[in-house]
């Protein structure tokens, strides 16, 4: 194509810059632990940094097992298709004279 | 007021019939002012029941309104209002009337005070809204419909036939608290609970709803689900097992919507995802729970309607949906990616987006009532559906790798319409106390406190922080073009092959079975042929017919001679 025009994130820089300002978001949000005084429910809410452990390990457990899931759950794309077509195609054939002699 | 005595779904109904014979500005300007004038009308309404007459020996009450179903009209008529204007450009009338006619069934649904008439708008709502899955008019969106359709119509024949017992146990139909005692509590659990997509029972809706059409998607986001979920808190609050149900329903979904390529079936994944916290609201049953599950569900027809707007608007402009074929339409799309930004981040219950003022409720809810382990699943879940919809959405839509595709923002309609449903995500995230109002319950409750604020931003936060790891270290599964089987996969694979086994067993066994009978047939006409034969050789063998006429002559003779002789 011969757009050439430059947009923020072909610039690597810019991604850059962006995920440095998420790191430094993350990391203040984990020392923000220690100045918040929080009223918990639940005795698992003053483990140390018990909701940024759980969020980061929840979500890589949940790619990984999504990711073994695909091992047996993944089709190609038109599995379904295929064979609905199959079938179609079948009863076509059928009307269109399969079991006429003179053919 | 003779105006009290019209219930909502009337005006909807006419509507559609306008829209059936106008064409054009017109027909849009009637379309927008319908939803307008309807909910002008229904805010003027006060509590009761304002239309109810005997049907054999039954009190029929076809419009009940009260805080829960009035929750849930405000916001039927606001998802109809958006999901009109996205529609606009819209020419096809089958689509428009269709439309009309589903937002209508699903207001006529919400304020039915009685089992009979929920099951007349229960059916309305599958038979108006398959049209927007078959106007896609291709032989997927086709055979997806049917699927849809006959689920539907098997849950609205458990509802009846629930109705009916219902009837006979207790002596009335009213729509009121039900619980799971008797065959029709039961039966009428497992109709509401197809609806609502309940695991092993959701598949129609990842089947269907992404196989519709750009706009009728959003149509059908907001309301069956949701007349489910109403239907749910209304006969079954306070149910321990809807806890249980609710909680796998929240973690299921993730699972799969990380792996799909359709983005418009990872929104439909999320939807049953966020379909399960109400579920988990209605279970626990507290004032707090179901106000919970209420405002969770206003919120969710808004900021999934706006997803799916989004999504649609995508699919309208490049003509693709798979994560394998988008990527970096921000370049171009600037405005439906911050549109989308915004519904994804109240999705994900951002403070100062919607989803946190509700789905904190849920939250909250599930720990004072001791439900520990649901409350660790309610918030893998809250990390998860960040993960899917949160991220991948925007990310492999409109960012990821480059995939050339230079299309345009959508027509102005359709941007009006998600900036309006954006507006109320922030609106409602904001400034709560308006969406509080609304509830069922006074409760007090306070989202905004500093350990619910840090607590939920810190929990996304890293979650985020999960993918861009893993997304750097190329852990992520990549996008792939894919089919992945799931529930449908029985009925769609295993079942027609069974069927189609039987049959040729069946054939097989018939063909065998005629072929011994013909032959043990055969075998006893020719046995006894040959006995005849040798038997009575005199009267049966070889004579001549003149002989046979001789004798037919020698018998009437005697016949007459016989006469004379009397």
């Amino acid at each position: 194509m011969a757009n050439k025009k430059q947009y923020i994130f072909d610039n690597p820089k810019n991604v850059k810059r962006l995920l440095t300002v998420f790191y430094v978001l993350c990391a203040l949000l984990l020392l923000l632990d220690f100045v918040i005084d929080r009223h918990i429910y639940h005795p698992w809410e003053n483990l140390w940094g018990f909701y940024p452990i759980y969020g980061f390990v929840g979500c890589v457990v949940l790619v990984f097992v999504a990711k073994w899931m695909r091992t047996f759950l993944m089709r190609p794309e038109d599995y379904y298709e295929k064979l609905e077509e199959a079938r179609f195609q079948k009863d076509q054939q059928l009307t269109k004279g399969d079991n006429n002699v003179d053919a | 007021m003779w105006m009290l005595e019209i219930p909502p779904f009337v005006p909807f109904f006419i509507g559609a019939v306008i829209a059936a014979v106008t064409r054009g500005r017109l027909r849009g300007l009637v379309m927008v002012l319908i939803p307008v004038l309807s909910a002008i009308h229904l805010w003027t309404v006060p509590e009761g029941s304002h239309l109810q007459f005997a049907f054999l020996s039954y009190e029929l009450i076809p419009y009940r309104v009260d805080k829960l179903s009035l929750m849930f009209g405000y916001v039927f008529h606001i998802a109809a209002f958006i999901a009109i204007i996205y529609a606009l450009h819209v020419r096809d009338t089958v689509q428009q009337v269709a439309a009309l006619m589903y937002a209508g069934s699903g207001l006529g649904a919400v304020f039915s005070g009685d089992l009979l008439s929920l099951f007349v708008f229960w059916e309305l709502l599958a038979f108006t809204s398959v049209f927007l899955i078959w106007a896609r008019r291709t032989q997927k969106a086709y055979t997806a419909g049917m699927r849809y359709l006959i689920i539907q119509v098997i849950s609205g024949l458990l509802l009846l036939v629930g109705a009916l017992f219902y009837a006979a146990e207790n002596g009335t139909l009213a729509f009121g608290y039900i619980g799971l005692q008797g065959i029709a509590g039961w039966l009428i659990f497992i109709a509401f609970g197809i609806k609502c997509a309940f695991p092993f029972a959701h598949n129609w809706l990842t089947d269907a709803y992404p196989e519709a059409t750009v706009t009728g998607t959003v149509f059908l986001s907001a309301f069956t689900s949701k007349v489910a979920v109403y239907s749910l808190a209304r006969a079954y609050p306070g149910t321990e097992l809807l806890i249980y149900i609710g909680a796998a329903m929240t973690c299921f979904p993730i699972f799969f919507a990380v792996i799909e390529n359709d983005l418009r079936r990872v929104l439909a994944y999320s939807l049953i995802n966020q379909v399960g916290f109400m579920v988990v609201g209605v279970g626990i049953g507290t004032a707090l729970a179901i106000n919970g599950a209420v405002s969770h569900a206003f919120n969710d027809v808004i900021f999934k309607g706006l997803l799916f707007m989004s999504m649609g608007a995508v699919l309208h402009m490049t003509g693709r949906i798979n994560g394998s074929d988008l990527g970096g339409l921000y370049k171009t799309m600037p405005k439906t990616t911050i549109l989308c930004i915004v519904g994804a981040a109240s999705i994900s219950a951002f403070p100062l987006f919607s989803g946190f003022v509700s789905k904190s409720m849920v939250m909250s809810a599930a720990l004072e009532n001791g439900h520990n382990w649901v409350w660790l699943m309610l918030l893998f879940a809250s990390a998860g559906v960040f993960h899917h919809a949160g991220i991948k959405i925007p990310y492999f839509a409109f960012f990821a790798h480059d995939s050339g595709i230079r299309a345009s923002d959508p027509p102005s309609n359709m941007l009006i319409a998600m900036f309006i449903a954006a507006a109320l995500c922030v609106g409602i995230g904001v400034y709560p106390a308006a969406l509080y109002s609304l509830l069922p319950y006074d409760t007090g409750y306070n989202p905004y406190d500093a350990t619910h604020i840090l607590a939920q931003t810190q929990l996304l936060f890293f979650s985020a922080l999960a993918f861009v790891w893993l997304n750097l270290k190329n852990l992520y599964p990549p996008e792939l073009r894919s089919t992945n089987i799931d529930v449908e996969w029985t009925y769609r694979r295993v079942l027609p092959a069974v069927w189609q086994g039987t049959v040729a067993m069946s054939q097989r066994v018939y063909g065998l079975f005629s072929q011994s009978v013909t032959r043990v047939f055969t075998l006893t006409t020719n046995y006894l042929a040959h006995k005849n034969a040798k038997i009575s050789g005199l009267l049966s063998d070889k004579h001549p017919a003149g002989s046979m006429v001789l004798w037919v002559v020698v018998i009437l003779a005697s016949y007459l001679l016989l006469t004379f002789l009397q």
